[in-house]
């Protein structure tokens, strides 16, 4: 065959090979089918162990219950025994190091979540007792009257 | 044309070579990749909400975001909480304020009061991704960065992503968003390194009511697993064919 043939197809095969080569450089070595099948199945092995690193943050009140053993107690025999304690004092991450203290949140929106007057008929909303924000002693926080740990109406004096 | 006898030799064994050469490009699968191909891995992750159960309180949206570091005032969240109110005139009304990350305490929907008499249902249904058994997000990536875990749960690459969308745009669900901070696709995982570790994922962990419960699904003895074996639940969207894992109980015709 003629030269002006060949030339061409020589470049594209050189083009051809770079690209193998760059290819197999840039690709991880752990990149392959590693689930059901290759639709689903093709990633790179080691963003499973990426993923399972993520540090966690929330711990859980079994962990509070050792240093606050009293705030324990007042939750756990009330009506918001069901709470856990991040719910409303933030993630513990790696409390007391850091952050040594947890947030002391006393905003009435945080008790208005499960609080607020709502007409919701067919949800367990309905089973809590609402309050309309407006006219329940409007501006003070919930927990200079109402202790957050034990709101038990028995209890209040 | 002439042939000889060594011609047509030649031109058999060359012909039958090239025509076996696209064979070579099949490769025996090792021991250990027939077993990943074939698997029926003991674990499958599975998720129930009950819907009579939630409140609407937003505990496990802002437990998620803090969580898995989703921008708090970002208008992205990888799981959410809407409210239904259908009113006799046979109207769904929809909302979810930010997400639901600070609960519902207003009683409106953007503004328009509801007269409780005219309320014939109302309640609260959680959102999250369905970690489908057929998920269409995964088949258009096209660069091998979102892929289906052996025990389920559908992962998105952070590294390998390119940002494109294609995912986004494919979930019947909507539960994919682009993440403003790594520009990369987003998604709930079921905090897959909480369940990795036998922890709750935050949103189960911090629901006071139970209305949102992780489970095995390969495990006929998971009590959760037995309520989805045994009661009556439903999945969102089942007409798309994906084979969510997310089941519902007491869900309504009117939830989308
Ligand atoms: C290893 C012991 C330890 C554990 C576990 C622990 N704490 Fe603490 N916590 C402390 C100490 C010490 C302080 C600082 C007390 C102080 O300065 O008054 C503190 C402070 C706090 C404060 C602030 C109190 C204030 O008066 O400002 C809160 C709220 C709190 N912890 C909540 C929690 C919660 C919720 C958990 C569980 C997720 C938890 N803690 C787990 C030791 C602990
Ligand atoms: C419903 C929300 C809520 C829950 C659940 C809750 N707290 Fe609190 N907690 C508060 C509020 C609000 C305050 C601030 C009270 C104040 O300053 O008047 C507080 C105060 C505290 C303090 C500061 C010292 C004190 O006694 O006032 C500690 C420590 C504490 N909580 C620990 C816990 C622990 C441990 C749990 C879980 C067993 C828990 N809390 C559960 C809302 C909550
Ligand atoms: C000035 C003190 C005060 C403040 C502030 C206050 N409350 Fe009360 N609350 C009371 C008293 C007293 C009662 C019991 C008498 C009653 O039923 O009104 C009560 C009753 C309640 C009840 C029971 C209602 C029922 O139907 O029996 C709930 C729920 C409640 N409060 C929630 C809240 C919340 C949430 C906030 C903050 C947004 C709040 N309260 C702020 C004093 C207060
Ligand atoms: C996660 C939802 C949730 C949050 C947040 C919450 N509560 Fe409650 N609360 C409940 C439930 C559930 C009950 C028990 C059901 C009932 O009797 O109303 C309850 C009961 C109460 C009662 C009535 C107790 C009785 O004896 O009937 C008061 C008062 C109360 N909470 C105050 C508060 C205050 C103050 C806050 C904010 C610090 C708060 N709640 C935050 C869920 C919540």
């Amino acid at each position: 065959m003629n030269n002006h043939i060949w030339r061409p197809l020589y470049v594209v095969l050189v083009i051809i090979a770079f690209f193998l080569v760059l290819r197999y450089f840039l690709v991880p070595q752990d990149f392959g089918v590693h689930g059901v099948n290759f639709t689903y199945g093709y990633h790179r092995a080691g963003d499973i162990n990426d993923w399972q690193a993520v540090p966690i943050k929330y711990r859980g009140r079994e962990f509070c219950n050792e240093c606050h053993p009293d705030n324990a107690a007042a939750n756990a025999s009330s009506k918001h025994a069901a709470i856990q304690c991040e719910n409303c004092h933030g993630p513990a991450f790696d409390h007391p190091e850091a952050p040594e203290k947890l947030i002391l949140d006393t905003s009435r929106d945080l008790c208005l979540r499960c609080h607020a007057a709502l007409h919701t008929p067919s949800s367990q909303r309905s089973l809590i007792k609402g309050i309309d924000p407006d006219t329940h002693n409007p501006a003070i926080p919930c927990s200079d009257c109402h202790n957050p740990h034990k709101p038990d109406l028995e209890d209040m004096q | 044309m002439r042939c000889s006898r060594r011609d047509l030799l030649a031109m058999a064994l060359t012909t039958t070579a090239a025509a076996i050469l696209p064979v070579t490009a099949f490769r025996f699968l090792s021991q250990a990749e027939v077993k990943v191909a074939l698997a029926d891995p003991a674990l499958r992750w599975g998720f129930l909400v009950d819907t009579e159960k939630c409140v609407g309180c937003g505990l496990c949206v802002k437990a998620c975001k803090l969580e898995n570091e989703t921008p708090y005032d970002a208008p992205v969240t990888r799981t959410w909480v809407e409210r239904y109110i259908i009113t006799k005139d046979d109207q769904t009304h929809i909302d979810s304020p930010r997400a639901a990350r600070d609960g519902f305490t207003d009683p409106r929907i953007r503004g328009e009061a509801f007269d409780p008499a005219e309320v014939t249902k109302s309640f609260f249904v959680p959102k999250l991704c369905n970690q489908c058994d057929s998920p269409p997000c995964v088949q258009v990536c096209p660069v091998g960065a979102t892929y289906q875990t052996l025990d389920g749960v559908v992962l998105i690459d952070r590294k390998w992503c390119i940002g494109c969308g294609y995912c986004i745009m494919a979930c019947p669900y909507g539960v994919r968003f682009f993440h403003p901070v790594h520009k990369v696709a987003e998604k709930c995982n079921f905090c897959y390194h909480r369940i990795s570790q036998g922890l709750k994922p935050a949103c189960v962990q911090a629901c006071p009511f139970g209305a949102r419960e992780i489970c095995n699904l390969k495990d006929a003895n998971d009590p959760i697993t037995r309520i989805i074996m045994t009661q009556r639940v439903a999945v969102t969207k089942d007409e798309y064919g994906t084979k969510p894992q997310v089941f519902y109980i007491g869900l309504d015709r009117n939830v989308r």
